[in-house]
This record gives C-alpha cells, structure tokens and sequence, in this order.
C-alpha cells in the first residue's frame, strides 16, 4: 500500500511529501561519474514507495555488477532524501530486473550527446551461437556527427563507456554501451 | 510510473533445497570470478598497450561485481554470518572453490586471452542457462551478467583472431597460448555432487559444453589455429584442490585484508 508522509507524521514533523515528490528528490540526483545525467535519466531508480511505518524505501539498479559509482549513488539518494526532511529511509540495490540501457530518456541521450558522449544504440538481444566477428553500427561524433568513427577499444573509462575515435573531426571520444 | 516487481532475494523456496550444496555451488562460480579478477588485475600498467590495460581491468571489474553479489549470497546461504570479505580474505587456498583454469599464472599476453576465451565463453553460457534458475539470486545476477560477459568473450575472440591470424610470431604464440590453458578445460565441464543435488537451480557443465565448443572451436578455426589436444587434464578445483598457483596469488590478494582486519577504505 502506498500511502503519503502527511498522512502519518504528526504537525510540525518533517515536511510532508508525496511518493511523487521523494520519486522526484530521488530521481533529480545526478549520476557521480557522468553529472549531467540524473538517477531518472539514467534510469536506474527502479521504484520508491512509503511503507506502512512511514520508512521512504528506495530501489536502485546498478548499471554493471561491479560498478563502483552504486555505493556513492546510494549514498548521494540518501544525502537528497535527508536533506529533504525524510528521516526514516532505507535504500536497496536490487539486480533483478537487469538494467538496460534502452531505459535510458530521450533527454538523458540528449544530455549525453551535448555533454561530448555518444549515446547508447538500441540494444541487441545477447548474441548466441558462433559469432568470431560481430557486426555492429558506428557510433556517431558527438562533436560533428559524423558516422565516419572508429572504436578504439571496446572497454573505456568507465565500465559503461567505450572509446572511439572520429575519422571526420580526429576528435576522440566516449560512447555509451549498449547493454 | 509503474514501478516493475523488483527481487533479488531468494525468499522461500517450497521444495527443501540441499542448502549445503547451495552454498558450495554459488562459492564455486563466486570463487572463480573473483581469483580471475585478481589475475585480470596483474595487468594493470602493465599491458601491451593502454586500452588493453583498461579494458582487462574493466573485465576484471565486472567479475568483481559479479563474485562479490555471490560471495555475499553464499555467506547469507551459509547462515554463519560470514560475508563477501571474511569469504575472500579469510579463507585458505583448500577452501577454495574455483576451477583451477583461472588460477594459472598470466603467462603472456596470448596465454591470457586464450584463458579468456575458454572461461568467457563458459561463463556465458553458464549465465544463459542460469537464467532460468528456480533461484531467484541466481537467475536475477544472471540476467545481469550475461550482458557484462558477452563483452568478455567477444574481446577476448577479436584478440585470438587477430594474433592467431596476424604474423608468423603472432600466431605461434596464440597457439602456444591455447597449447599451455587447454588442459584445464575438461575440468571446467566436470559434474559434481553439489550441481546433481541441486536440480533446477544450477546448470549442468557439460549441457554447456555442445554450444561452448560450437563458439570457440569457430574462433580458433578462423583464427587459423588448431585445437589442442593436451595429454593431461586438470581435476579436482571445485572439491579444493589446487595447482600451486593458488598458493602464491592468496598472499598477494588476502595480505592488507589479514594485516590490518576490518579495514575499509
């Protein structure tokens, strides 16, 4: 059942908020390793809700298992949430269902391409059977948007981020891997 | 928005499960994520070139993730409140689960990217069938990893075929690569005690086997490699016992963790 703050703390409690307000808290929280993107955008906050004891509960998604921005990020929704006058919270990564880049927003891939990192393509089923070479699309330049690119390594700065090069503008740059 | 049903946990399983085995099984998979982490790690400023660094660190890293939610998992399966750190660093080497193929020295470059591909391509398709797991963390980090993995095993084939395929010295070294890992790919598909009690929760090794081989005897064909046929096999992994490669990586990997215990960063 999901019900909202005001409706369980007494008068001059912390402010009262709705679910959709502490989702917006939560979700407004930028991503440490790329700040231009938000939990929301992102889409690794996988649900809050109000449990009958008044605790905010919190459900996160890590990007990749061994991703070491997942404690900071709990960390910073809690950090949002405290600063908004929640008291009672509890936050919770959970694997299943396994995040996928496809739930990242139009707007995240517009961030994303503005802040100089090729968005993520659609994502591909996992491949099966023999594949020696896989045939993929180029990402485009986030700088000129040129499709001429090249990768560099399939494996960049970040567990999430591959390297590429563009053959139009020479500029280096990262791309966000589907996954 | 409707938030998806979310789980992660195993909270009650209706037939009794060999919680015994459980534990002994998810440590297994655990234990060889994270000793190949720990290998992968050696790399580190010293690959060949600086993508290749970050790239089998990066690879190290997401078998980190992956030991680290089983670990945790085995430690809770356990109920003796050991967790992922006191499994990692406070074990001995005949406590060890992993299959012996992800202990063996890093050899050079090639040696690393043939254990590679045998191991990603296993791992891959163990996830795979994992999905389907009636365990619900099992299935649920499965999910998860197969997409990191299948990253792994293509980089690591991209590499095979470009060495096994490239000069004269490139190609006999990725042969003598796969010559010195090969014989510790039977052991990896051995059936064990702990897989045949837990029906419908683990994966059956050698079911992989068909679609492993499939893959990677492509890979090395293409490459211009030929399949080795070793006159010896590893054995024995998955029950504790282990080459004396073991040996020397423990010290390395548990020295901070038992020096100084309890330490956080």
């Amino acid at each position: 059942m999901t019900i909202t703050v005001d409706q369980l703390r007494p008068a001059g409690g912390p402010l009262p908020l709705t679910v959709e307000q502490l989702r917006d808290i939560a979700g407004s929280v930028p991503d440490p390793e790329i700040p231009v993107l938000t939990l929301h955008d992102l889409g690794i906050l996988r649900g809050v809700q109000i449990t009958a004891d008044g605790t905010v509960d919190v459900t996160l998604t890590p990007t990749y298992t061994g991703c070491p921005a997942t404690a900071v990020i709990a960390a910073d929704v809690e950090t949002a949430l405290l600063a908004a006058g929640v008291d009672r919270m509890k936050v919770r990564t959970v694997l299943s269902p396994a995040w996928t880049t496809d739930w990242m927003s139009t707007e995240g891939h517009r961030k994303l391409r503005e802040y100089g990192i090729a968005p993520p393509g659609a994502c591909q089923p996992p491949s099966n059977g023999p594949r020696p070479i896989g045939l993929r699309l180029s990402a485009r330049c986030p700088r000129c948007g040129s499709s001429r690119t090249k990768e560099i390594s399939r494996f960049g700065s970040t567990p999430c981020k591959s390297l590429w090069s563009c053959l139009a503008c020479a500029e280096p740059f990262d791309s966000f891997k589907a996954i | 928005m409707t938030s998806p049903p979310v789980s992660g946990t195993n909270t009650a399983s209706e037939p009794p499960v060999d919680q015994t085995a459980l534990a002994l099984y998810v440590l297994g998979l655990g234990d060889d994520a994270l000793i190949l982490a720990q290998r992968l790690g050696e790399w580190i400023t010293r690959a060949p070139q600086i993508e290749e660094d970050i790239a089998l660190g990066n690879i190290a890293l997401d078998l980190l993730g992956q030991a680290r939610t089983l670990l945790s998992y085995a430690g809770d399966i356990e109920g003796g409140g050991r967790d992922e750190d006191d499994l990692a660093f406070l074990r001995d080497e005949r406590e060890f689960h992993n299959v012996q193929l992800v202990e063996i020295g890093n050899g050079d470059f090639a040696v690393t990217m043939a254990r590679q591909l045998i191991f990603s391509a296993y791992q891959y398709e163990l996830y795979s069938a994992l999905l389907t797991s009636t365990d619900q963390t099992l299935s649920a980090l499965a999910a998860k990893a197969v997409k990191e993995v299948d990253y792994h095993r293509d980089h690591a084939a991209q590499w095979v075929l470009r060495l096994g395929d490239g000069t004269p010295e490139s190609h006999d070294r990725m042969q003598a690569g796969l010559d010195r890992v090969w014989p510790y790919v039977e052991e990896i598909f051995d059936s064990t005690d702990v897989v045949t009690a837990l029906p419908g929760i683990a994966a059956e090794p050698a079911a992989l086997r068909p679609v492993w081989a499939g893959y990677v005897e492509n890979v090395i064909a293409e490459a211009t490699l030929t399949l080795p046929t070793p006159k010896w096999r590893s054995r024995g992994g998955r029950t504790g016992y282990h080459s004396e490669n073991l040996g020397h990586l423990l010290p390395e990997m548990q020295n901070l963790h038992r020096s100084h215990p309890g330490a956080t960063w």
